[in-house]
């Protein structure tokens, strides 16, 4: 591992920030820390800078401890939340920054300057004032100037969370191209699922300081291991009292007595249609119906349970108080801590895998 | 129609209905009392032809500005610094902010015989009264500035390789600025006040000696004269400071 935390702890008076974290990133990586506000992310992030220091525990960047190491000579570039760029220096000063401070000459700092200028996508700006940017533009300058000093570690605090909703979408794949093309190691913060899982190579999950679950998107999504996970990723309807076993096709998983239940995981079919497993259909009302733009969000009942199912536009017209058959395919039961990937046994049976 | 308007606009922002207004009121409450108690604009303005003419005024004004510009300008090479390190050096801070806090509320007037005491009815000891007048509102200013550095902006230096001096030189000075410079138009103005309190105990010369002894031989329209001359000084002062302002240290945020 490239970089390594391990066993860090931190409270600031009474309050447990971090909590025993322990985690370690591969060279070359893009990794997301991801959890919701006050979960300890940003501590996380910042300890990691050497801009907060830990109560316990060791950090290794390079194989090399930097417990002791001031966030001066620690190596890394940090890109702050607000930007933090220089008011009063010009994009390219601001760029200049730390390579000045390094005593570099003149003339590599002129042409190090032009060429991140280009990286960017932001040549011939070097003579603007920060004020005279767009929030995008910024983001990338505060990219640069973090890449100036050439880190071995790149952190980015929220990086895209003070930009409006498109740019941002934009930033995002910019900045995971620019990595690549870069190479360089580089965590980010964020409480975002849709962009940690479409940016980060692999996900730190933070709970109330704690580290929930590592692992790449795909594998966080399908395989939740604990009950924070279940819950927080994805836009679960959550049962509890083991109300799930009366779903059809699900049993009681003993000690787990709450589900977590994605809206991918309900099929529902008019009640008119014959579907291919009739045996663990059950029927349904729609109570409400909610159009999202590329689908349409369905609450349908069941008994006394409802769920949230999705339906693309070209699937049926079914209206609020329809009759409907419901199938939920899998769901995660779990209980305080461990979380259980349970499957429709009426599929499994059949070894059809159905999502 | 609205060529008309736009000029409207701009009197109405100069400001010269105001000046308008007030000399109206002057002119005409002047009908009801003597020169002697209260002269009017134009009898004023006739005094003030006079003591240009023989030389009077203009002597004044130099002499005055002379002992502002020397106050000033040294409170602010001390006050400037200090309040600096008072602000980012801890220490620092605990050495000379009791002091700070508590002189401050002692207006410098409270000061003037003490210094014509220790310095002299000369030129020393009203600079050295104006110095003091300057240093408490450029030291506070600057404290504050220093305090108020967005933080971010230390760690963002920090974590490119900045040490303490340089994060003292690249980021916390160059983000003081805005409010150093508040603090230097407040000292201007402290500094303009003050001159005039010291020159009228002890000096013989200057705008406030032109004021004060103006009394003894009943010649209202030169009180009124100094007093105008002593507004038009700190205007211009401080207008051609915020130009200068504005035109140098903009990239700071100076407005």
């Amino acid at each position: 591992m490239y970089l390594e935390m391990k066993h860090i702890s931190k409270s600031f008076g009474n309050f447990k920030v971090s909590d025993d974290v322990s985690f370690g990133i591969e060279r070359g990586k893009l990794v997301a820390l991801l959890g919701p506000s006050g979960s300890g992310k940003t501590t996380i992030l910042r300890i990691l800078a050497g801009l907060e220091h830990q109560d316990e525990g060791d950090i290794y960047i390079g194989g090399k401890l930097m417990n002791g190491v001031s966030v001066k000579d620690r190596g890394i570039g940090f890109v702050f939340q607000n930007y933090a760029l220089f008011p009063y220096l010009t994009v390219h000063d601001n760029i200049a920054y730390g390579m000045k401070l390094r005593k570099k000459s003149k003339h590599e700092i002129q042409s190090k300057v032009s060429e991140l200028l280009e990286l960017v996508g932001l040549p011939g700006l070097g003579s603007r004032f920060p004020a005279q940017l767009s929030g995008g533009q910024r983001q990338r300058v505060a990219f640069a100037r973090a890449l100036a000093t050439e880190p071995q570690v790149l952190l980015l605090d929220e990086p895209f969370a003070a930009i409006d909703a498109k740019v941002r979408k934009e930033l995002r794949h910019w900045l995971k191209d620019m990595i690549e093309q870069v190479g360089i190691t580089s965590v980010f913060v964020t409480h975002d699922q849709e962009e940690a899982v479409e940016v980060a190579d692999e996900l730190i999950i933070t709970n109330e300081g704690c580290v929930e679950q590592v692992g790449t998107p795909i594998d966080i999504y399908k395989n939740p291991q604990t009950s924070f996970v279940a819950q927080f990723i994805g836009e679960s309807v959550i049962l509890d009292d083991y109300a799930y076993e009366k779903l059809r096709g699900f049993q009681r998983q003993e000690g787990a007595p709450s589900a977590a239940i994605r809206p991918e995981f309900v099929k529902v079919i008019a009640a008119g249609q014959e579907p291919e497993f009739p045996s663990i259909y059950m029927n349904g009302v729609i109570r409400h119906k909610e159009f999202r733009g590329r689908y349409t969000e369905l609450t349908v009942q069941i008994g006394d349970i409802e769920l949230k199912a999705e339906q693309q536009i070209d699937e049926g017209n079914m209206k609020k108080g329809d009759a409907v058959k419901v199938m939920v395919s899998r769901l995660f039961a779990f209980d305080s801590k461990q979380a259980y990937n349970l499957v429709n046994l009426g599929l499994k049976n059949e070894n059809i895998y159905y999502i | 129609m609205k060529e008309e308007y736009k000029l409207i606009t701009i009197i109405l922002k100069s400001g010269l209905i105001t000046w308008l207004l007030l000399l109206a009121v002057w002119s005409f409450g002047a009908m009801f009392y003597t020169d002697d108690f209260l002269p009017g604009p134009f009898v004023t303005l006739k005094g003030m032809a006079g003591l240009i003419s023989d030389g009077t005024l203009e002597k004044d004004i130099m002499f005055s500005l002379i002992r502002v510009l020397k106050g000033w300008i040294l409170g602010l090479l001390f006050a400037v610094p200090a309040g600096l390190c008072v602000g980012y050096f801890k220490p620092a801070g605990y050495v000379l902010e009791p002091f700070l806090n508590f002189f401050r509320f002692i207006p410098a007037i409270g000061f003037i015989t003490l210094f014509l005491l220790w310095f002299g009815v000369g030129e020393s000891s009203k600079v050295s009264l104006i110095f003091y007048a300057v240093i408490f509102p450029v030291m506070v200013n600057t404290i504050a500035g220093v305090k108020s550095v967005d933080y971010s902006l230390i760690e963002a230096a920090q974590s490119m390789g900045a040490g303490r001096s340089k994060v003292f030189f690249t980021v916390i000075v160059p983000s003081a600025v805005p409010n150093i410079f508040t603090g230097v138009r407040l000292g201007l103005s402290g500094a303009i006040i003050c001159i005039v309190a010291a020159e009228m105990l002890a000096a013989s010369e200057g705008i406030g000696y032109l004021i004060y002894t103006s009394r003894l031989y009943y010649r209202t329209d030169w009180i009124f004269t100094g007093i105008f001359t002593l507004g038009i000084i700190g205007l211009l002062a401080d207008k051609l400071l915020r130009l200068l302002g504005k035109r140098f240290l903009y990239r700071f945020g100076v407005r």
